[in-house]
């Protein structure tokens, strides 16, 4: 189990006074959530194994009142989580006993689109899929799509700088967007970028995607949104082996072509999915590839007929080429449905996110089995393969705590081989608790000083998302910028 | 990672300096943004050399002070690209062309016409190695596609100018290079009415890579002249041969100008090269040279609002490039252009006079100034990087 920091005994004491700052802040009186009935479902985030009740919960429902719960809270020296939908992997929206859960779900208004310059400014708790959905009409989307995108929200996305099953072609969160508002720790609402491309300065827009909640509040977002393409369709291969596939996808992108989607599933995600979502996925594969393209009719077949024969030089034993957009959502739906195919088979498991360079697949796969083996835990692989963006699913029995423990060390496992073959500990989900202490394994201390150090500039008092990314140490060490 | 020698050497050499270091690669682009007052200089011309080019994984690395031609050949030969088509500014700037480093190109984040599509330069660094104002050797990011761990530095100091840290060593993305490109002219377009045109090519599902407006002066300089004495709107498509022949097609189609023409595949490569490199800026000697990002469809009246200057649009109308007098009133007139359509501005070349007398980017708000000043002390907190070179006294 990773530790979790001890309250601040003075703030847990003025509790009721924090409750009251908050109720000054927030003008909707139910907007602020003190009793513990109401607060239980603040308690943790995707990453449910964490749990821990916060001292309070605010909902603001504008920059302003965010700005307000910040001055109060910096001024009463309150640490701060900052939470969209709560459906992140890596706890980085788990409270600490002393904290204040601001709540952003309540932000969740589309404030402008502008189809003429290609961008939407919305607030924070509009979920991803609910950008998409208000340009669909238009014919346009918001091209990153994390997997919890229905219920996911923006400002979380920001946060964790998201990417999705497309991102190999359309790039993640901090690629599609031109600016943001925030909220300083001392409640300063500052703009930064706009509807404009690169703004002149340094890159906060940049720095600030995917800082999870360590520098600032985001509370609206300015997105790219772009046109849909004509059309896409996907096709399915099988392959005898991992490193048959492996090859296959180095081939395809050799071949100059890259795929909008590149999909690599291990013999355990496609029974998962298969037995979820019948989608017709190959059973005596050992490996499956998901690929889809985009353009017209003609364009679809040219670049599928193309893949078919890169695919067909690896000798497949299965291979399926959609040829409806009714056949490409079933190849797709077993993908989609796959934490909860694996769900089926395991109530209980971790989803892993680490990152590797491609040409280490075959042999990183391999020794993934061999630890699944020692540990005795199931794992099924599935993973964006043109980014090599691994998301092992670790199967264990939550109500066994040493089955926990063991799946806790096997995805640390997974995670330093990750770093160890080139690649690193998080593609997608960002640090938060859970990989928080896997820091110095990607990292040099004093690498990580300089980044406690920029942290320390946007937050002197270390009040925002405590105990997440960062290694703990005594608070008496940390590094003051200024 | 261990640091290499020569990182070692530079740190080495930051630690003891007492006074501020000009930092530079081949120095084409000093020309930009304020002068730096410098006792000494540290340069990262030696530091070359491809130090990882992995072909099937779209990644490249390579020492901060190896020339970017270098790169985009090795590329080449692999049928691959930089994605942000970073441009070449030596006629701009009055540099020797083909010298420019990917530090500096890096450092400056500067990127060409397919950004409006594609991505900036910052948006491809994958990975970073840099000495910082303290003397350390530092990485971000790695050598792989995806990576969220930890604060994403390589943005940080991609585009900071050698304020921050002395990069060393780059990672970045990079993609097949198309096999073909295509180009639709469209002749005699206003401003306003070549950007409502691009504005609907960008929105259109054919996956326009660049989208430009050069009036006549700027289209005179073209290599090959288009439409001689008259304005061109210009939509490039980047893709398979079949496939910029359909959609450049279909997109005149829908677009419906009956002078628009198609261009083939080396004119098209000509003309966006050109436009790329900003050799189509109308500009005499001594003239100063201004950069504006603005929501596209705002282009045309930022560009129209400034008076005795000359100019064109790139990015759909959302990057207006400006010649004109290096004077503080023709500064003042496109700080105000820019401010008033909500955008950001950069000074680009001018006599040190001007450079060092008004704001060359945008002044940021007092709290986010605040936050510069730390941050800077954070990565430098001598403050001997590159003094000045942004922000007046920072």
């Amino acid at each position: 189990m990773i530790r979790l920091p001890d309250p601040k005994p003075d703030v847990l004491a003025r509790r009721d006074a924090v409750i009251a700052g908050l109720r000054a802040a927030v003008a909707d009186a139910e907007g602020v959530i003190a009793d513990p009935i109401s607060l239980k479902p603040y308690e943790t985030d995707g990453l449910s194994a964490y749990r821990q009740m916060p001292l309070a919960v605010a909902l603001p429902e504008t920059t302003e009142e965010v700005a307000a719960i910040m001055r109060f809270c910096h001024a009463n020296g309150v640490r701060v989580v900052p939470r969209g939908a709560g459906t992140s992997l890596s706890g980085g929206a788990l409270p600490m006993a002393d904290t204040v859960v601001v709540g952003l779900m309540r932000m969740n208004q589309i404030l402008d689109i502008n189809y003429a310059d290609r961008c939407a400014t919305v607030q924070a708790g509009v979920t991803n899929i609910g950008i998409t959905n208000a340009v669909a009409e238009e014919g346009f989307f918001y091209a990153p799509d994390p997997s919890s995108q229905i219920a996911c929200m923006i400002g979380g996305n920001v946060a964790m700088n998201s990417g999705g099953a497309h991102c190999l072609k359309y790039g993640v969160t901090a690629n599609n967007l031109l600016g943001l508002k925030i909220v300083t720790v001392d409640g300063e609402i500052l703009s930064i970028g706009g509807e404009h491309l690169d703004a002149a300065g340094y890159d906060w827009l940049g720095l600030l995607t995917g800082s999870e909640g360590q520098l600032a509040l985001v509370t609206e977002i300015t997105v790219r949104i772009l046109r849909s393409p004509e059309g896409a369709r996907a096709m399915l291969a099988g392959f005898a082996s991992n490193e048959i596939a492996g090859a296959c996808v180095d081939s395809i992108i050799s071949s100059g072509i890259i795929p909008v989607a590149l999909e690599f599933m291990d013999k355990p995600a496609i029974h998962a999915c298969e037995a979820f979502a019948h989608a017709g996925y190959p059973l005596d594969a050992e490996a499956m590839l998901i690929i889809e393209v985009e353009g017209s009719v003609a364009e679809q077949d040219d670049l599928l007929a193309r893949l078919t024969a890169t695919c067909e030089r690896h000798h497949p034993i299965s291979m399926k080429v959609s040829q409806s957009a009714e056949e490409s959502l079933a190849i797709w739906k077993g993908r989609k449905g796959a934490f909860g195919a694996v769900g089926r088979i395991s109530p209980d498991y971790l989803c892993m996110d680490g990152v590797i360079p491609t040409s280490q697949l075959p042999d990183v796969l391999r020794r993934i089995q061999e630890m699944s083996d020692s540990f005795g835990l199931k794992v099924a692989n599935i993973f964006h393969a043109g980014d090599g963006n691994l998301h092992p699913l670790i199967m264990f029995d939550a109500n066994d705590p040493s089955s926990f423990q063991r799946a806790e060390t096997f995805g640390a496992d997974i995670l330093k081989l990750c770093v160890e073959v080139g690649g690193c500990l998080t593609g997608e989900h960002g640090v938060g608790v859970e990989k928080r202490d896997l820091m110095p394994v990607q990292f040099a201390e004093h690498e990580l000083e300089q980044q406690r150090r920029i942290k320390s500039a946007f937050d002197p008092d270390w009040l925002l998302n405590p105990s997440k990314v960062f290694p703990l140490r005594p608070p008496a060490e940390l590094p003051r910028a200024a | 990672m261990n640091p290499s020698e020569a990182e070692t050497a530079i740190a080495g050499r930051i630690a003891a300096a007492r006074e501020p270091l000009l930092v530079r690669g081949a120095g084409t682009k000093s020309g930009m943004l304020r002068p730096v007052q410098a006792a000494g200089m540290i340069s990262t011309a030696g530091l070359t050399g491809i130090t990882l080019y992995a072909p099937k994984e779209l990644i490249i690395s390579a020492r901060a002070g190896t020339p970017l031609h270098e790169i985009e050949t090795a590329l080449a030969a692999q049928g691959q690209h930089l994605i942000a088509e970073p441009p070449d500014l030596s006629a701009l700037l009055g540099t020797p062309a083909n010298t420019q480093t990917l530090g500096g190109v890096v450092a400056t984040n500067l990127s060409g016409p397919r950004r409006v599509a594609w991505g900036a330069m910052r948006d491809h660094v994958m990975g970073i190695r840099a000495v910082t104002g303290r003397g350390e050797v530092i990485h971000s990011g790695g050598r792989v596609l995806k990576n969220v761990t930890g604060l994403d530095l390589c943005k940080l100091l991609t585009g900071s100018h050698g304020t921050l840290g002395i990069i060393t060593e780059i990672t970045l993305k990079v993609l097949p290079a198309p096999e073909t490109v295509g180009t639709i002219v469209i002749p005699g377009l206003d401003a306003e009415q070549a950007v409502a045109a691009l504005s609907a090519a960008l929105g259109s599902p054919y996956g326009v890579s660049g989208a430009a407006w050069l009036p006549a002066d700027a289209a005179a300089l073209l290599p090959e002249p288009i439409a001689p004495g008259r304005s061109i709107a210009l939509i490039r498509i980047e893709d398979f041969a079949a496939s910029v022949a359909y959609r450049t097609e279909k997109l005149r189609g829908e677009l419906g100008f009956p002078g628009a023409e198609i261009l083939d595949d080396p004119a098209s490569r000509a003309l966006w090269r050109a436009v790329r490199d900003v050799r189509v800026l109308s500009m005499t000697e001594g003239d100063g040279i201004w950069r504006v990002s603005v929501r596209p469809s705002a282009g045309p009246g930022v560009s129209r609002a400034v008076e005795g200057v000359t100019g064109y649009l790139d990015w759909g109308g959302g990057l207006v490039w400006f010649a004109g007098p290096a004077t503080e009133t023709t500064h003042r007139a496109i700080e105000a252009a820019a401010r008033a359509a909500g955008g950001t501005w950069t000074l680009m070349r001018a006599p040190d006079s001007l450079r060092s007398a008004v704001d060359v980017v945008p002044p940021e708000a007092a709290p986010l100034a605040a936050i510069t000043r730390r941050v800077k002390r954070a990565m430098d907190p001598r403050g001997i990087l590159n003094p000045g070179r942004i922000y007046a006294g920072l």
